[in-house]
């Protein structure tokens, strides 16, 4: 953003009063200890999902058969901090790996459901009469299958068209994103049916701007704060949708490492490797809880009235 | 009244008709659609494949194909499951009492611990036990389910935490009962920790939606006027306030629906809980197309059902609401 002189007297400019909204925004969100925390959690878990190669003491997928004879060998066992899985692989890597794996899936179907969610929304609420009839209709009937059940569904399509290996990275976000969008189209269509009465929008109209740039450079940028606090919460929700997918052994499948398919196996070796079984939650608990803190955070910083 | 009920009943045929099409749609694009058990099995020819698409109506046009799965239905026909050899109704009437069971027992358990979290949070706000009950929810929502039950199973079954004399909690694996007579008390003693784990995202959602709602009655005129006349201070919470506070709750809870049937399919796989959720993951590894259909359609419906009662009770629960 350019610099300007700020005005000396009288109503602070246009840009001042934004500099003032930011720093008040800046200043309730740093108030709400557990949202920073969570924020810079978020953070570290982002900075060890880029870096995976750089810190992961092994490679995720070697199998250590100098020292594994079967069983999975125990935490500091051999050089491996967090021990192995069942397969003698290093736990500690395949959790750096699997962060990556867990965090991209979420980031591009939130991504995607944020922007299919955004554009049907702002236009059922914008235009209203049958259009938002009917995609209102639509986000009803996707709300009224249960996610899950959905979700496996569709997955097990994908792998009944070819084979298992077809359940890759681009299949799961697709499919979570085409499926998790309704709510957000609610949102936004809901802040949008109040935001097209406004003056500023009649104004823009008056001034012969067409719909679609009235949508999305009139009216967008004041519909954010609800939007941004949505994406937060959903990246929570898509972590643990991920996991408990790839779990139930429909998500992504081994040998790339995913905190899910991580426990796929877990409960079957619980007696003898607990540590297996205990780390990968921990992560998905630890990453989400602190994104859920960061949503809420950001909630109250952005948006206060909303409850 | 009444025709505010059947109206918004009569509202929810053509969205139970749009659900079941695009469930109809998505299963049949499944490259074998019905057939994909059929084609799996290697003693079958395609001579048999042919006949039976032709015997089974597959040969046709998918509308006609979904007109018939509906003229069926509504007779109360679901199909022939292929991955249990008998069909869907009966195959789902089985299973369905072990998941209300676990459901049910959920809900309730659920909705006790929740509310009563959520009122000693309203009733004092910041102080340590709101704290300790904000976090718990905190946490609760932020809980993998699967995980949170491979931690309680590794607690009991593996590090064996010791009970109290006489508790007694039924670990994996165990099914619902472990004996074939299955007494009352042997089915409690299953049922603890499935519904445990079942209720912690509910009970973290619901009481912190019940504290916001408590804490805005509380504020309210008529709770001082209440205070004021010299009620105690129980009557006052609990006949003027939590009467008021729990109408909004209804909606939330209705809305819990699909989260519960995620929910089950989950717990009861990995407490090896003899219900539809496991019913379904099986289905699903043999692209048993029936049930598949019969399930989804079945828990879309329930959803359907929830919010039409949620929707009644809150207008019947709220003078302000009005039937238009």
């Amino acid at each position: 953003m350019q610099t300007t002189l700020p005005t000396t007297v009288g109503i602070p400019a246009e840009e001042d009063r934004y500099e003032l909204r930011k720093h008040v925004t800046w200043h309730r969100f740093r108030r709400h200890k557990l949202a920073f925390a969570g924020g810079i959690v978020f953070a570290l878990t982002i900075l060890v999902a880029i870096c995976a190669n750089w810190i992961a003491p092994w490679d995720p997928n070697f199998i250590d058969q100098a020292h594994w004879s079967g069983y999975p060998l125990a935490p500091g066992v051999a050089g491996h901090i967090l021990g192995t899985d069942e397969n003698g692989r290093d736990l500690l890597s395949r959790l750096i790996f699997g962060a990556r794996i867990s965090l991209t899936v979420a980031i591009f179907a939130v991504t995607m459901e944020i922007v299919l969610g955004t554009v049907l929304g702002a236009i059922a609420g914008y235009y209203g009469g049958l259009i938002d009839f009917t995609i209102m209709r639509i986000t009803d009937v996707v709300l009224s299958i249960p996610l899950l059940p959905l979700l496996l569904v569709l997955t097990a399509i994908v792998a009944e068209t070819s084979n298992k290996a077809a359940l890759n990275f681009a299949s799961i976000v697709l499919i979570i994103g085409f499926v998790s969008w309704p709510p957000v189209a609610r949102i936004v269509r809901a802040v949008f049916l109040s935001l097209r009465e406004r003056e500023y929008a009649e104004a823009a109209k008056a001034l012969g701007n067409n719909d679609s740039r009235i949508i999305f450079r009139h009216l967008l940028p004041n519909a954010m704060a609800p939007i941004i606090v949505q994406a937060t919460l959903e990246v929570a929700n898509v972590i643990i949708l991920e996991s408990t997918l790839s779990f139930l052994g429909f998500g992504i499948q081994p040998p790339t490492a995913s905190w899910g398919n991580m426990l796929a196996n877990a409960q079957a070796n619980m007696a003898i490797a607990p540590w297996a079984a205990i780390f990968p939650g921990l992560c998905i608990l630890i990453t989400v809880l602190a994104i859920n803190y960061l949503g809420d955070g950001l909630r109250d910083a952005l948006d206060p009235n909303m409850k | 009244m009444f025709s505010f009920v059947v109206r918004r009943t009569l509202l929810n045929v053509p969205l139970l008709i749009l659900i079941s099409m695009v469930i109809f749609i998505i299963l049949s694009n499944a490259p074998g659609g019905a057939l994909t058990p059929y084609l799996q099995n290697p003693h079958i020819t395609q001579a048999d494949i042919e006949r039976l698409k032709h015997n089974l109506g597959l040969d046709q046009p998918l509308p006609i194909q979904y007109v018939h799965w509906l003229g069926k239905v509504l007779g109360g026909d679901l199909g022939y499951s292929t991955s249990n050899s008998e069909t869907v109704t009966q195959a789902i009437f089985e299973r369905l009492p072990a998941t209300l069971e676990l459901m049910g027992s959920a809900f309730v358990f659920s909705l006790a611990i929740g509310v009563t979290f959520g009122i000693l949070s309203a009733l004092r706000p910041y102080s340590w036990l709101d704290y300790v009950v904000t976090t718990f929810a905190f946490f609760g929502q932020s809980m993998p389910v699967f995980w949170f039950a491979l931690m309680l199973q590794l607690a009991f079954a593996v590090y064996g935490i010791p009970l109290p004399e006489g508790y007694k909690i039924q670990l994996p694996s165990a099914s619902m009962c472990s004996t074939d007579a299955c007494g009352f008390g042997d089915r409690v003693e299953h049922l603890i920790l499935p519904t445990v784990v079942l209720s912690l995202l509910f009970i973290a959602t619901w009481s912190r939606f019940m504290r916001s709602s408590m804490l805005e009655v509380i504020n309210t005129d008529y709770m001082r006027t209440a205070t004021a006349k010299g009620l105690s201070k129980a009557v006052v919470v609990l006949k003027h306030g939590l009467k008021n506070a729990l109408i909004p709750l209804v909606t939330i809870v209705a809305l819990g629906l699909p989260g519960l049937v995620a929910g089950a399919v989950v717990t009861e796989t990995i407490f090896a809980w003899p219900g539809m959720g496991r019913l379904f993951i099986n289905a699903l590894t043999q692209f048993d197309f029936a049930l598949l259909m019969g399930y989804l359609m079945l828990v879309s419906f329930l959803v359907v059902l929830f919010n039409l009662l949620a929707d009644i009770a809150y207008a019947w629960l709220d003078p302000r609401v009005k039937y238009s």
